[in-house]
């Protein structure tokens, strides 16, 4: 039981944390369209690295 | 050294074939092999619990491929492959003779039970002495050719076939041909856009044979996990941890001087500090490997379950909404999910080449002195 509240909130964590981080690549693409390749990348490498913390915590809680 | 590469390549590819080539051999074998069930598993998997236990399976490794299963007979459409036991000397047979875990596979005077896709060592009758969930029998080492190794090993061949073309290729000019052509602009991406900009120009070089092997047998494992055969192999826990620890131990061995002093004596930062940093920087070490660990492996997994469940759909909301509007839910939604699944399966390559070379470019990066 509780460990599918802990999954809720790691959910819930990640979800604004990729939120918050698409968000701002496309701010950041907005402003400056001749780096959207540069931005994608890092967008993707800090998705990642927010996932694989969001993913330890869902196994680890199972 | 470049007559001694063919060779090696030629030795690689024909033990892989052997290994193979053996498996089809058994394959054929027992091809399509019938016989009557007993188990209370068994029988049309229709309740949302047979189809929890029937994705579970799915996740699981297995010593046969079983393409589709006869719900009202219970025949299994499938081969078999090799089971290779060590235990007082080598067992070698055929996992068609555990019938899918309902009979006792006999070897050499020793008897084998299949439980839950490990095996146990029984005796003739093939009783398992329970504690719990868990069987208490013995367990011998198992090395048998699974549905993982087979896919790992098909993965081998595939990928010395397409690069040995492409090899060969530029030996007759700059342009590759047939099958290369798509995958040069693919090698190039990786140099050009995971290995240069992260480890540096001057060092890159080194470490593009690991990081194009890892690339690309990732992709296309996790691309025949989509296909119809049943592979799960990136997501199997044992085998992204292997391919993290070539990323630790590729990063530990190449790591310079300032590295090590990073970690265990951090410059530009007060003692006291130093001193609170060193443990922290050293659990670092070893939560990258976890982490690309366990990145994979869960997001792969996790696409295999959404993917069950959603063609699970078509069972499940049968009664609610009759047979053809939840079919034609179902059918939408996997077709959407795989294609999403077909950039996963990318991305999840692409990110664990980019970190590994991004933790690599971290251990040999030179800094400026000051």
């Amino acid at each position: 039981m509780y460990n599918l509240i802990g999954a809720g909130l790691v959910v819930i964590g990640g979800g604004i944390g990729l939120g918050q981080i698409g968000g701002k690549a496309m701010e950041g693409i907005a402003r400056q369209p001749e780096a959207a390749s540069k931005i994608q990348t890092a967008m993707i490498i800090i998705g990642a690295l927010l996932e694989g913390l969001a993913f330890g915590a869902l196994i680890l809680g199972k | 050294m470049k007559k001694t590469t063919p060779f090696f390549t030629f030795a690689i590819a024909f033990i892989c074939l052997i290994f193979s080539s053996f498996s089809f051999a058994s394959a054929t074998e027992n091809n399509e092999q019938v016989h009557e069930e007993n188990h209370e598993t068994h029988g049309p998997i229709d309740t949302p619990d047979k189809i929890n236990g029937y994705i579970k399976h799915h996740l699981q490794d297995a010593h046969d491929f079983t393409f589709f299963t006869n719900g009202e007979t219970g025949n299994h459409i499938g081969f078999s492959l090799p089971v290779i036991l060590v235990d007082n000397g080598l067992h070698v047979f055929s996992a068609a003779k555990f019938h899918h875990g309902e009979a006792v596979a006999e070897s050499k005077g020793s008897y084998y039970k299949l439980h839950h896709g490990k095996i146990y060592k029984t005796n003739k009758e093939g009783v398992l002495r329970m504690h719990g969930e868990h069987p208490l029998n013995f367990k011998p080492l198992d090395l048998s050719i699974t549905k993982s190794v087979f896919g790992m090993l098909l993965t081998g061949v595939l990928m010395l076939i397409f690069f040995g073309a492409l090899a060969k290729s530029y030996k007759k000019g700059p342009i590759p041909t047939g099958l290369g052509r798509a995958l040069e602009p693919l090698v190039l991406y990786v140099r050009d856009e995971i290995a240069r900009p992260n480890i540096g120009e001057s060092k890159y070089k080194k470490f593009m044979p690991f990081l194009l092997t890892v690339f690309f047998f990732i992709w296309i494992l996790n691309l025949l996990g989509l296909t119809p055969l049943g592979f799960n192999v990136t997501g199997n826990i044992a085998v992204t941890l292997c391919l993290a620890l070539f990323t630790f131990f590729i990063v530990q061995f190449s790591a310079n001087k300032e590295y090590w002093g990073h970690i265990f004596w951090m410059p530009g930062v007060p003692p006291i500090m130093k001193v609170i940093l060193a443990p922290i920087e050293v659990l670092g070490m070893f939560t990258k490997p976890f982490s690309l660990t366990i990145r994979l492996f869960a997001n792969i997994t996790a696409g295999h379950f959404v993917l069950m469940s959603l063609i699970a759909l078509m069972i499940t909301m049968k009664a609610a909404f009759g047979p053809v509007a939840s079919t034609g839910m179902s059918l939408l939604l996997s077709v959407f999910i795989m294609l999403i699944e077909l950039l996963v399966a990318f991305l999840q390559a692409f990110i664990f080449t980019m970190l590994s070379s991004l933790f690599i470019g971290m251990a040999v990066v030179e800094h400026d002195h000051h």
